[in-house]
């Protein structure tokens, strides 16, 4: 047991030493545009599909879920408005950000990952560059830009997969719903939720850059780092979440 | 005779409780090629890491060009880093570049020259390797030996003034392995660098050493030149060369 928590302490010192060195290094020049533009369409554009996709059907299946539900009370009109709230405040950035933990951070862990086990981050570091700065800052970077946008889009097609069912199921009218999402939703619902993925997009970067540059061995030691990257940053995104959500309760 | 470029004193060094180097003291002069001669697992490897801190020592002192470096982080390593290029052991190019990109990373890094002054530099750097006709192909496109080739070329952009070699040979048909091991010596010629040579290959260590250190169970047993390696009277060297037909 001691080993084990010995080594969970090793691992959160390693992410937050590392952390640190990301936050220093992304404030200092020279800025690498063009690696910080190929991150962002690598992580950002290439993940538009399967956030966007979740979100739609998570949506519909949710309009259903709560037509179904109120029915028996007689209150189907309030689909748009609870629909609204818990895409906005929650299932938008929660699911946004595990879809993103799964698909982008198993990337980040095995593509870096590849590069430590063949020696090419020690290259690097033996060519004066730092492994921080042409890495992860521009990952993890990338991943703080993109994870809010697409959580944004995938919000604006999740409660227009809500709206389909509401039209298609309960017969409402697009208006109909449209005026009811947008009575239920405020700013501060919006700016919660979506300020919650900054924090999300972090904590994914820097443990999948962590896990990558702590590979060992060969493919399967890739294949570990990869695996405990999709397992950590899940757990990360769904512990966090009750945390930051306590907190911006406050504001 | 020359002041040592670099030196190891009484280096010590464990990886999980098992003692790889166990109080390494070796000096390398300045322009000379020395050849850490040793069998797999004796820790030749990672006794050159230490040398670009790619390692510290958990005991004892490595000094380059004058400078105690073990105590040095990775800000503080960049000036050294800069003076020693090292050829990694599978050449460790970065997949995602070209050969270009490869062999002209350390000058967009570090110099402002323009990208007409990179690229003739990385052709002069490539015509010493003699590679010709490679500046777009990917890594993945290269065999064994051009892939050695085009990261010694990417080792020696930058004119550092030494360059370390670990295991050079390893993994090249026989003809490949001779080409490389000439490649040492005549760039030894014409830039007249400080070189470390890592290696289990007796004949590549003949070749290309002025002088040869034999490590064995993470120490230095014997230091010297080749001719006297060849009749040192010291056991577990001659069995070595002896394993490899050479005495």
């Amino acid at each position: 047991m001691n080993g084990l928590l010995r080594s969970w302490l090793t691992e959160l010192g390693g992410m937050a030493v590392l952390a640190g060195g990301t936050l220093r290094q992304a404030l200092r020049p020279p800025f690498e545009r063009r690696l910080w533009l190929d991150q962002l369409f690598q992580l950002g554009v290439q993940s538009l599909t399967i956030t966007n996709v979740t979100l739609l059907f998570t949506g519909m299946v949710l309009a259903v879920q709560t037509a179904y539900s109120l029915s028996s009370y007689g209150g189907t009109s309030f689909v748009g408005n609870l629909l609204s709230l818990a895409i906005v405040r929650e299932l938008g950035p929660v699911l946004t950000a595990l879809m993103v933990a799964g698909r982008v951070g198993a990337g980040i862990t095995a593509e870096i990952g590849s590069m430590t086990v063949t020696e090419q981050v020690d290259a690097l570091r033996v060519l004066a560059a730092s492994p921080t700065k042409k890495l992860v800052v521009p990952r993890v970077g990338a991943l703080v830009i993109a994870l809010p946008l697409l959580t944004v889009l995938a919000d604006v097609v999740g409660l227009f997969g809500g709206m389909v069912m509401a039209v298609s199921e309960i017969g409402q009218s697009r208006a109909y719903f449209v005026s009811h999402v947008l009575l239920a939703i405020t700013v501060h619902d919006v700016t919660s939720g979506v300020g919650k993925t900054f924090f999300f997009a972090f904590f994914i970067g820097i443990i999948a850059c962590y896990n990558g540059l702590a590979a060992t061995g060969g493919a399967d030691g890739v294949g570990r780092a990869t695996t405990n990257t999709v397992v950590v940053a899940s757990i990360a995104v769904i512990v966090s979440d009750f945390f930051l959500t306590k907190i911006f309760l406050f504001f | 005779m020359a002041a040592p470029f670099l030196r190891f004193v009484g280096v010590h060094k464990s990886f999980d409780g098992k003692e790889v180097l166990r109080g390494v003291d070796l000096d390398v002069r300045e322009g000379e090629t020395c050849v850490v001669l040793g069998g797999s697992g004796s820790g030749k490897s990672v006794l050159i890491r230490h040398a670009v801190g790619l390692h510290r020592p958990d005991a004892g002192e490595v000094w380059v060009d004058g400078t105690e470096i073990s105590g040095l982080d990775e800000e503080e390593l960049l000036d050294t880093r800069k003076k020693v290029g090292m050829l990694f052991q599978a050449g460790a190019l970065f997949d995602s570049m070209t050969v270009r990109d490869n062999v002209g990373f350390a000058l967009e890094e570090h110099t402002t020259w323009d990208d007409d002054k990179v690229l003739a530099r990385v052709l002069e750097v490539l015509k010493l390797v003699e590679l010709d006709g490679v500046l777009e192909l990917m890594p993945a496109d290269l065999s064994g030996g051009m892939r050695k080739r085009v990261a010694l070329a990417r080792a020696i952009a930058l004119a550092p003034r030494a360059i370390l070699y670990d295991e050079p040979t390893t993994g090249l048909d026989p003809i490949t392995a001779n080409t490389i091991n000439h490649l040492i010596r005549s760039l030894q010629a014409k830039l007249g660098v400080t070189s470390i040579v890592v290696t289990h290959d007796i004949l590549s260590a003949f070749t290309v050493g002025d002088r040869i250190a034999f490590l064995q169970d993470g120490k230095i047993l014997f230091h010297g030149t080749v001719d006297e390696a060849k009749s040192a009277p010291v056991p577990l060297l001659r069995n070595f060369l002896q394993g490899g037909g050479y005495a």
